[in-house]
């Protein structure tokens, strides 16, 4: 019995850690996508209203970041702007919130990466939780109908702005 | 080799009651964190001056003037994990995250919403994993089943071995003797009464 028992004993052992390991642990998936995205009403750095509900019709990007996330932002930063810059005329928005930063950094942050898309701060949270946002940056897209279609977590590339957005402007309004 | 093997069967037994007790005991990381977060509250002083026009987080025609006891808010955030920290919940985390999902919760609550309701509104938008208690159902019942199933597994390999060690060892089998032997031995015994 003993002879069996002690090489079984590990083989739940190594089944779990094969399973940690090969588990993306940022991949906690979302069970907002598919639904249609909680409409928001924010004041950007400029003092401009943004409200996602005026954006129906076409495709949002709402982009959650902060000053005090290196280097994910810092890396995605100049692709969002660079991608608002090429689709801002194919009827696609990108949002930005700042979530748990202070007032002075953030603006610090847009004025660094000259981001021309709106930007606005989340006070006490809530559209972030709403949003069921647990770290940053973290990206969503959403779809003409006001659907959720994608929660990205880490840094957004051209690559995959691209891609993303390509396929939602693709289908029918 | 029976050295070894005892020193392995040890190992594993304590390794299964290390399993089944261990994750309570030394804190299990709690979620993902890919981005460095500031581990200090952002001063209330400094929060940035926009404001929501909506908030989304109430439900609509509802108002949080109600003033809610601290310990219901306290009893619904310490079921929900905070979402930037390592095992800790919302009740407990000292982070600005959680302070501002403990105010969510206050404001829930003060606008009518039952502690149900509340949890049910977190889950709606991160999935059980907010829950700090998963659900026991489905898949999440191995979450429940697995520790008691390794502190039995361990304590039975633990109890096997302490009654291997505290047997009394076995007498030697009787080696048949010769029947020669034996006569001189009768003779000699004889001889000296």
């Amino acid at each position: 019995m003993w002879k069996w028992l002690i090489p079984l004993s590990v083989v739940p052992v190594v089944g779990l850690l094969a399973y940690g390991f090969r588990t993306d642990p940022r991949a906690i998936p979302s069970p907002l996508v598919g639904r249609p995205a909680a409409d928001f009403a924010l004041r950007t750095f400029d003092g401009n209203a943004v409200r996602l509900r005026e954006h129906r019709g076409k495709v949002v990007v709402i982009n959650f970041w902060a000053s005090w996330c290196h280097p994910a932002c810092y890396d995605e930063a100049p692709a969002l702007e660079r991608s608002w810059r090429a689709y801002r005329d194919r009827e696609v928005v990108v949002i930005g919130v700042a979530i748990q930063d202070r007032d002075d950094a953030s603006r610090k942050f847009i004025s660094d990466f000259s981001l021309s898309f709106p930007n606005a701060p989340d006070p006490g949270g809530r559209v972030s939780v709403e949003y069921g946002v647990y770290g940053v940056p973290e990206t969503y897209f959403i779809d003409r109908q006001g659907r959720i279609r994608l929660k990205h977590a880490g840094a957004v590339s051209d690559d995959l702005f691209k891609r993303q957005v390509e396929q939602l402007l693709e289908e029918a309004a | 080799m029976k050295s070894y093997r005892r020193r392995l069967s040890a190992i594993l037994g304590l390794g299964w009651l290390l399993a089944a007790l261990g994750p309570p005991l030394i804190g299990v990381p709690a979620g993902a964190s890919w981005a460095a977060r500031p581990l200090v509250r952002v001063a209330a002083a400094a929060e940035p001056p926009g404001e929501t026009a909506l908030s989304p987080s109430l439900p609509e025609g509802r108002s949080a003037a109600t003033r809610v006891p601290e310990a219901i808010v306290h009893e619904v955030a310490s079921q929900l994990r905070c979402v930037v920290c390592q095992n800790l919940s919302v009740a407990d985390s000292p982070s600005e995250m959680a302070n501002q999902m403990r105010e969510i919760v206050r404001q829930r609550l003060a606008a009518g919403e039952t502690p149900e309701q509340v949890i049910r509104y977190f889950v709606d938008r991160y999935g059980e994993w907010i829950l700090l208690s998963p659900a026991p159902h489905g898949l999440n019942l191995l979450v429940w089943i697995a520790p008691a199933l390794a502190v039995l597994v361990g304590l039975a390999i633990v109890a096997s071995l302490i009654r291997r060690w505290t047997r009394p060892a076995h007498p030697a089998p009787a080696q048949p003797v010769d029947a020669a032997l034996r006569e001189r031995v009768r003779q000699e015994l004889g001889q000296r009464r």
